[in-house]
């Protein structure tokens, strides 16, 4: 692997905004802008932006430090603090980094919350997580109770709840925080902003069914999502991010390119796979090399959705404020039942024209790999596509063993050639 | 100590039927029931809680499953979870796809946790022909938004029962069910007085077995069982011994195996209060008999003061409250914190509840089983080590 990375240019763009942002949060006191820490499924970020709130969301702090090669020794930290080694190694790594000091990845110390806004969205950990943090920081803290689809699409029951809530426990909850008046208006323009990056970003994911792909949809899919699904969500920022970014991958499907890895244009692409869970973080890098040494492509991806399924039409709606935005915390990829994330993953499989199913299975995260057994057999079966399991985490360096993922790939990679071979000689 | 805590006769058969109940997993009871009773439905529910008056209401037998314990080999169930998921869906996926949960017509998973969660899913996909609800209990407390969430998922529930089951049940049903199960809650409620105040009388062994056995019955049997044991237990000639009095937590979904309990005893320890099976006991209150039956069980859940990790505590100052007020009230010496080990819920609030306790006061000793642990040595000394502790440094 080189030491020089290779980056795209709206890359580059990204890592402004992030570390802007990460200033912008250092300076919070200073500037007497209010804090609010949330969660990246179901996230409002229109409604806190519509209060001036600048969004904290901790486990992107986690796999920011996960890729900084510093969650190791937070997560020990929190362990050596009585939390528990089979838990959430997001949490681990979030309560580590408070206790020494909440400094951020960035190297600039994080502010405390005003208000700890729960959207309780396609995860159970993220309840005690807020626990957690509310007895460290004893701020305000906001429920927001996001039912679960377990019927295979929104109820109207559903979605009257998450209004009622939004409108009646969230928004008061902002205000108070804030110190600012709800002003609908300011959040139709937010949303506006947001339903035009959201096309954009829709059509860089489904460029994907190219071939060759100009995009890889995992390893360079976590970066496409990171506005949208983070602070920067219907602010003029991310709609000029992603016009950047779309001209980028039409320019390499002009020209016949395949997606930036860290070390150059990929040029072979041998496998068109579709991956199943989060990345593993501590080793980003290497596990995707991994995947383009072997001419291995990820053409589409349910991690890319844990923050809103936009390529299954869902918009913010600037005509149905809190509508829309009970909506997307409803339909957030994890909070999908089994058969339907099945259903999903299978579309995925052939829309994109796949070669084959992998799922990356984290040991930190229920809500993901719970199932993904029984999901990967029902995908082989509906498919006829053989699938591959490995078992990584998300930011606990201890639990990614590089042979063995390796080993299951390349062999998983031998099988899929094999399975071409046996094909074109029949 | 064994001798002080041998049974009587009577004890030894009620109790004794218990565990033959609970070491069935072939539901032997509920397959009779089921040919007792042709035409009516056999629902299964998961931990922690579900509204079983609804089953009751339409003619039909709610069965608690809580896992197959350490007798069942587990071999499909590990094809379907990998090793850092919990053991108890496993071991639920191996009896149903081994058959031995073919006298259910249907499962009711509720909103306890993430694996809960999916695993309502991955019946779906095993078992299609099988009516399934997940049950998403709001953690809205307020009656004009959670409350009106859950009505009408009650509601829903009741309606597809009634499908499943042929039985319009009338409000009078309704109640008739509440009316049961308020029963059966006093019962349990008296049960766990009589061993707070003289645990010597009702052993937590001879308690848990007669508390679970609960899960397999019809609620008017058990309540009659449970009955005969307090009328058979006051009746005990037993003394005290200068055991530990401890409070368990942690226990309330995957099951310890009942040797496990037993352990606990034989190292000194009196369990005064646990969070076992809450799906038996909650709301540990009398829900309304007179009003509107779903409003009243809408109201069950919504102003209880349940504490457990799968329900939100709206703050600070109330987590762990309610173990504290009970650590007090049950005059228990120290808290044991016992968790299945991967259980999200209960080790993601372990540092929160020992935190409370630490403040309070309260001293705790923590460890993990699995519902198939064998190895009984290690928890026997650090519960030996805890409870002599607690007898030799305690302020009593």
């Amino acid at each position: 692997m080189t030491n020089s990375v290779v980056k795209e240019p709206s890359m580059l763009l990204q890592k402004d905004m992030i570390s802007g942002h990460y200033s912008k949060l250092a300076r919070a006191e200073e500037t007497g802008n209010t804090v609010a820490y949330t969660f990246v499924p179901g996230n409002l970020t229109e409604l806190m932006l519509a209060f001036d709130m600048l969004p904290v969301h901790p486990e992107i702090n986690a796999l920011q430090n996960g890729m900084r090669k510093l969650s190791g020794e937070y997560i020990a930290e929190a362990e050596r603090a009585g939390h528990s080694e089979d838990v959430c190694t997001y949490v681990k790594c979030d309560i580590g980094m408070s206790l020494k000091g909440n400094i951020g990845p960035t190297g600039e110390k994080m502010p405390p919350p005003n208000l700890l806004l729960l959207s309780y969205t396609g995860c159970f950990t993220f309840m005690k997580w807020f626990e957690l943090l509310r007895e460290r920081y004893d701020c305000a803290t906001t429920m927001l109770h996001v039912p679960y689809q377990a019927e295979g699409h929104i109820t109207k029951d559903a979605r009257d709840y998450v209004v009622k809530q939004l409108r009646e426990v969230t928004i008061p909850a902002l205000e108070k925080a804030s110190g600012k008046r709800y002003d609908e208006d300011r959040l139709r323009e937010y949303l506006a902003r947001s339903a035009k990056a959201e096309d954009d970003l829709v059509w860089v994911l489904e460029s994907a069914k190219h071939t060759p792909s100009p995009i890889d949809a995992y390893f360079g899919g976590v970066y496409y999502i990171g506005p949208l699904f983070t602070a920067f969500r219907g602010t003029e920022a991310a709609v000029e991010y992603y016009q950047a970014l779309r001209k980028e991958v039409q320019s390499r499907i002009e020209n016949g390119e395949g997606p930036l890895t860290p070390e150059g244009q990929m040029r072979d692409q041998r496998f068109r796979l579709v991956v199943e869970g989060p990345p593993n973080w501590t080793h980003f890098r290497e596990f995707w090399k991994m995947f383009y040494d072997e001419g291995a492509v990820v053409v589409a991806s349910s991690y890319t959705k844990v923050g809103g399924l936009y390529d299954r039409g869902f918009r913010h709606d600037p005509d149905r404020p809190l509508e829309s935005l009970a909506e997307y915390c409803l339909g957030c990829y994890t909070n999908l039942n089994l058969p339907s994330r099945v259903d999903l993953l299978v579309d995925y499989v052939n829309d994109y024209q796949a070669d084959g199913f992998l799922v990356n299975s984290v040991k930190s995260c229920d809500s993901f790999s719970s199932g993904q057994l029984v999901m990967l057999r029902e995908i082989e079966k509906r498919t006829g596509l053989p699938g591959a399991f490995i078992e990584t985490d998300l930011v606990d360096p201890r639990y990614f063993s590089a042979a063995n993922v390796r080993n299951r790939l390349e062999s998983y990679f031998q099988m899929l050639s094999q399975k071409r071979a046996t094909a074109v000689t029949s | 100590m064994e001798s002080r805590l041998t049974p009587p006769t009577a004890i030894g058969a009620l109790t004794a039927r218990c565990e033959e109940l609970i070491a069935d997993l072939d539901l032997g009871n509920v397959r009779a029931w089921r040919a007792a009773h042709p035409g009516r439905v056999v629902i299964g529910y998961l931990p922690i809680y579900a509204p079983r008056e609804l089953v009751h209401a339409a003619g039909g037998l709610a069965v608690g499953i809580v896992g197959a314990g350490e007798e069942l080999e587990i071999v499909r169930g590990d094809a379907c979870f990998q090793s850092y998921i919990c053991h108890l869906p496993r071991s639920v996926i191996e009896l149903g796809l081994s058959g031995k949960l073919d006298s259910l017509d249907g499962m009711i998973f509720p909103s306890t946790c993430d694996v809960i969660r999916n695993l309502s899913g991955i019946w779906s996909l095993s078992f299609p022909k099988k009516w399934v609800r997940y049950l998403d209990l709001p953690q809205n407390f307020d009656a004009s938004m959670g409350g009106v969430f859950y009505r009408g998922m009650l509601e829903g529930m009741l309606r597809e029962l009634c499908e499943l089951s042929g039985v319009d049940p009338k409000q009078a049903d309704l109640r008739g069910a509440i009316r049961a199960f308020n029963a059966n809650r006093r019962a349990l409620r008296e049960l766990y007085a009589l061993r707070a105040t003289e645990p010597w009388l009702t052993p937590t062994s001879e308690v848990y077995v007669l508390v679970r056995a609960g899960l397999l019955l019809p609620v008017e049997e058990h309540t009659a069982m449970i009955e005969r044991y307090l009328g058979l237990a006051k009746a005990r000639e037993a003394r005290p011994v200068d055991n530990a009095r401890v409070a368990l937590r942690g226990a309330f979904c995957e099951q310890p195996p009942i040797e496990l309990v037993k352990t606990l005893e034989r190292a000194g320890c009196y369990v005064v209060d646990d969070d076992f099976l809450p799906m038996l006991r909650w709301p540990e209150r009398d829900v309304d008999e007179s009003g509107d039956p779903l409003d009243a069980l809408v109201a069950a859940w919504l102003d209880t003061p349940l504490e457990a990790p799968s329900r939100y505590t709206r703050c600070n100052a109330e987590k762990g409250q309610v173990l504290i007020d009970t650590v007090r009230s049950t005059r228990a010496e120290g808290v044991i914190f016992a968790a299945p080990s991967f259980c999200d819920p209960a080790l993601l609030d372990r540092p929160l509840l020992l935190g409370a306790l630490d403040r309070a006061k309260i001293v705790h000793t923590s460890f993990k089983y699995a519902e198939n642990t064998g190895q009984m040595q290690p928890i026997r000394e650090q519960a030996g080590t805890f409870a002599d502790s607690i007898k030799l440094w305690g302020e009593a």
